[in-house]
């Protein structure tokens, strides 16, 4: 017993003793972000890393973070190749770019966008809107929900803040990037997110993790606030280094007739876990959540995704779809809570699972919790191989097995990638699911964009 | 000089491919020369679709006993896509739905495997789109269906049809087209046994696998077999095949019972 006690407290110290080393360095911030941020590393403090023990926490075991003495990612000059194969160059409205969790100016592109839209960083937001900051940033993320978030939370300094005022349309989408560089020791990073649109406001937004080789953690939080009306389109892409970890949440408000779509794509990481969590706060907002995870050999991941109907008439719909191959593990927790007063909610829920090899396994649990009694709740999973009649049907035509398989893959994967507006994050899919085939270029779907074309001219 | 047929199947024996899979075909003897047409026909669960999938390489099936040479090798060394590619093509009794796959990608992958295979050069999206086009007009094909995903939704005509469709843009071999009549429309019949027809040369082959001797008259065999519990019990000419549409199977039984 105590052992156990010892352990605990050296995991935590990592993170303490990073934190007065960020807490000397970090210059000035305002009182209340001060005190945020503290309020963050006390919880941390008191909670510790959750154990497996804890229901949420069942099928992820998080001891390998909890073990590892992280020290504070840096900037290092070095990421520029990864920024080259994920940039977005023109297709976005703005690029902001994270490197090891550090803004970086220079590799950024701000600007072209509207009047009074903003998407920059947290100290250029302190200056320009720190009012509103104060009563927006830390509100929807609850410290005492989720240890990471109180421990991302401690940290908070170089965030992206995106704010689009009412009625303004942003028609490209705008990219957070954050990069990870291989550093000589294991290091942990904690982006930071903010986004708020006003009545009426609309917009794109994709978070891209991506990183090169080598160990690292990234524990990312992002906000997000949608007053009435509002509608974002919003893509989180996770292709971290096959041996990092990647722990994330994601936290939404919805307010009346606003319209929120998610597409989380999960590639790489070796374990990583991803909350999502939406409050439909007003009558008939609409949520519709999409995953995909496509991942393989030892890969860990876990998405608890949770749409709380706290207000009548509001849809939801969410769909996760799942590759996996090798030893792979995929968790999927979908809870759907409705509260008392949201009569007439109307949520489907479906969960289904491809599995590549004999040994990748699928935990699948859908919850529905329902205080209403005029409501439409379904769910529905379901988890298997690789059709073999499918594939050989293929294969009679002189498809062969590999390009059969990935075909097939393709197609599971298709009801989610053929969604995603943000053409750079769907060609990004795309690419890295023929990668992983080995795939011939004569079965490349980047072409079928233009293949679809001509075939409509028949 | 001796010409070496086409397909030459010696003594074939093939059995459910599982742990007490039972045996279905039973010493299946059959030649096929180039420019035939030979129709099977025979009793429900006699075994003819499993000699179909045999023939294009289906694992589900384990063949053990007995040889199969095709164009002077050794058929059954081939993976499924082999076979294909050397020109072996199945038009399944029951075509098989891939939803999320469209049926032109798919047939411009499969057209490409077998280009390549070739040693010729794949086929641009344009020069595929002029394939396909002829092909479609020949078996009355609606366009849209290009679009969709591979039978998915379409109706059990629609589905038959979209095969002859495939391989009439595939150009085959050695044709083998598992009751592929069954649940068309008369008119419908008539369009996919006149593609099939088309198809029809000095150096191909077709092998028809019916219950009705309507298909027959449109698609002329050479020569009829028919098939009893895993075995070629009898052959002869379309006559024969006439013969079953008015009398059955009853009187193949007996015979072969007398001859036995
Ligand atoms: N994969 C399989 N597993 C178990 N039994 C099988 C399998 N495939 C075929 N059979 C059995 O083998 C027998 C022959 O089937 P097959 O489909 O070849 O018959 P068929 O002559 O094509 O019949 P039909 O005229 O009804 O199409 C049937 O009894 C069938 O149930
Ligand atoms: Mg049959």
């Amino acid at each position: 017993m105590k052992g156990q006690v010892m352990t605990q407290l050296a995991d935590k110290n990592t993170h303490l003793s990073n934190f007065s080393q960020f807490d000397q360095s970090a210059g000035h911030a305002p009182a209340w972000l001060d005190s945020l941020r503290r309020s963050g590393i006390d919880r941390f403090e008191q909670v510790g890393f959750p154990s497996t023990r804890e229901e949420r926490w069942r099928y992820t075991n998080v001891a390998p973070i909890a073990r590892m003495p992280f020290k504070l990612a840096r900037y290092d000059g070095q990421g520029t190749d990864l920024l080259d194969r994920y940039s977005f160059g023109d297709e976005a409205a703005s690029e902001l770019v994270f490197v090891n969790g550090h803004f970086v100016q220079q590799l950024s592109k701000l600007g072209r966008l509207s009047r009074g839209v903003f998407a920059g960083h947290l100290p250029d937001a302190l200056d320009s809107r720190g009012q509103q900051l104060e009563g927006s940033l830390g509100r929807l993320a609850d410290v005492e929900a989720n240890p990471f978030v109180a421990l991302n939370t401690g940290f908070i300094r170089d965030g992206a803040v995106i704010h689009i005022p009412r009625n303004v349309e942003v028609d490209q989408p705008i990219h957070l990037l954050f990069i990870s560089t291989t550093s000589r020791e294991p290091a942990v990073s904690h982006p930071r997110v903010l986004i708020m649109l006003e009545e009426g406001a609309s917009g794109t937004v994709v978070e891209s993790y991506v990183g090169g080789r080598g160990l690292y953690f990234t524990n990312a939080v992002t906000e997000i606030s949608l007053e009435d009306r509002a509608q974002l389109d919003h893509c989180k892409l996770q292709q971290e280094s096959g041996e990092a970890f990647h722990v994330s949440t994601t936290q939404i408000r919805l307010g009346a007739d606003a319209r929120f779509v998610s597409h989380a794509a999960t590639l790489g990481a070796k374990l990583s876990r991803n909350d999502l969590n939406a409050v439909l706060a007003g009558q008939h907002a609409d949520a519709t959540l999409n995953g995909l995870v496509f991942i393989g050999g030892e890969q860990h991941c876990d998405n608890h995704t949770m749409l709380d109907h706290a207000e009548p008439n509001c849809p939801s719909h969410e769909l996760y779809k799942h590759v996996l191959d090798g030893k792979a593990s995929g968790v999927f927790k979908g809870k759907i809570l409705v509260r008392s007063g949201a009569q007439k909610t109307d949520s489907k829920q479906t969960s289904k699972a491809l599995l590549l090899s004999d040994d990748a396994v699928m935990n699948s649990m859908p919850a529905l919790e329902i205080y209403a009694d005029d409501v439409k709740c379904t769910h529905g999973s379901s988890s298997g191989p690789v059709d073999e009649e499918q594939v050989f049907y293929l294969r009679q035509r002189g498809v062969g097995l590999e390009a059969a398989r990935h075909l097939m893959t393709y197609a599971f994967a298709a009801d989610i990638t053929r969604r995603i507006k943000v053409e750079r994050v769907r060609r990004r899919l795309e690419e890295y699911m023929a990668l992983q085939h080995g795939l011939p270029l004569d079965l490349r779907i980047n072409d079928l964009a233009s293949h679809d074309e001509a075939v409509k001219q028949l | 000089m001796t010409i070496e047929p086409l397909l030459e199947i010696k003594d074939l024996y093939a059995r459910v491919a599982a742990p007490g899979g039972r045996e279905i075909l039973k010493g299946v003897n059959l030649t096929i020369n180039a420019g035939e047409v030979h129709a099977i026909m025979g009793k429900n669960g006699s075994g003819k679709s499993t000699l179909a999938q045999v023939l294009a390489g289906r694992e589900a099936y384990e063949v053990t006993g007995g040889s199969v040479r095709y164009k002077g090798q050794d058929l059954l060394e081939l993976s499924a896509e082999e076979r294909a590619r050397e020109g072996i093509f199945l038009a399944f009794q029951y075509p098989v739905e891939i939803p999320g796959v469209s049926t032109s990608y798919f047939l411009k992958a499969a057209v490409n495997a077998v280009r390549k295979h070739r040693g010729q050069d794949e086929l641009q999206t344009k020069d595929f789109i002029n394939l396909v086009k002829d092909k479609m007009k020949l078996l009355h094909m609606d366009p849209s269906f290009m679009n969709r995903a591979i039978n998915e939704g379409f109706s059990g005509g629609e589905k038959k049809r979209n095969e002859i469709f495939q391989m009439a843009v595939m150009n085959p071999t050695l044709a083998l087209m598992d009751e592929t009549d069954s649940g068309l429309d008369v008119d419908a019949l008539k369009t996919v046994a006149e593609g099939a027809e088309s198809l029809r040369r000095d150096d191909n082959a077709i092998l028809v696998v019916t219950h009705y001797e309507r298909l027959l008259q449109y698609i002329v065999p050479d020569i009829v077999h028919i098939m009893l519990d895993g075995k070629i019990l009898m052959t002869g000419d379309k006559a024969l095949a006439a013969k079953v549409d008015t009398q059955g199977y009853d009187w193949v039984d007996r015979q072969a019972r007398q001859v036995g």
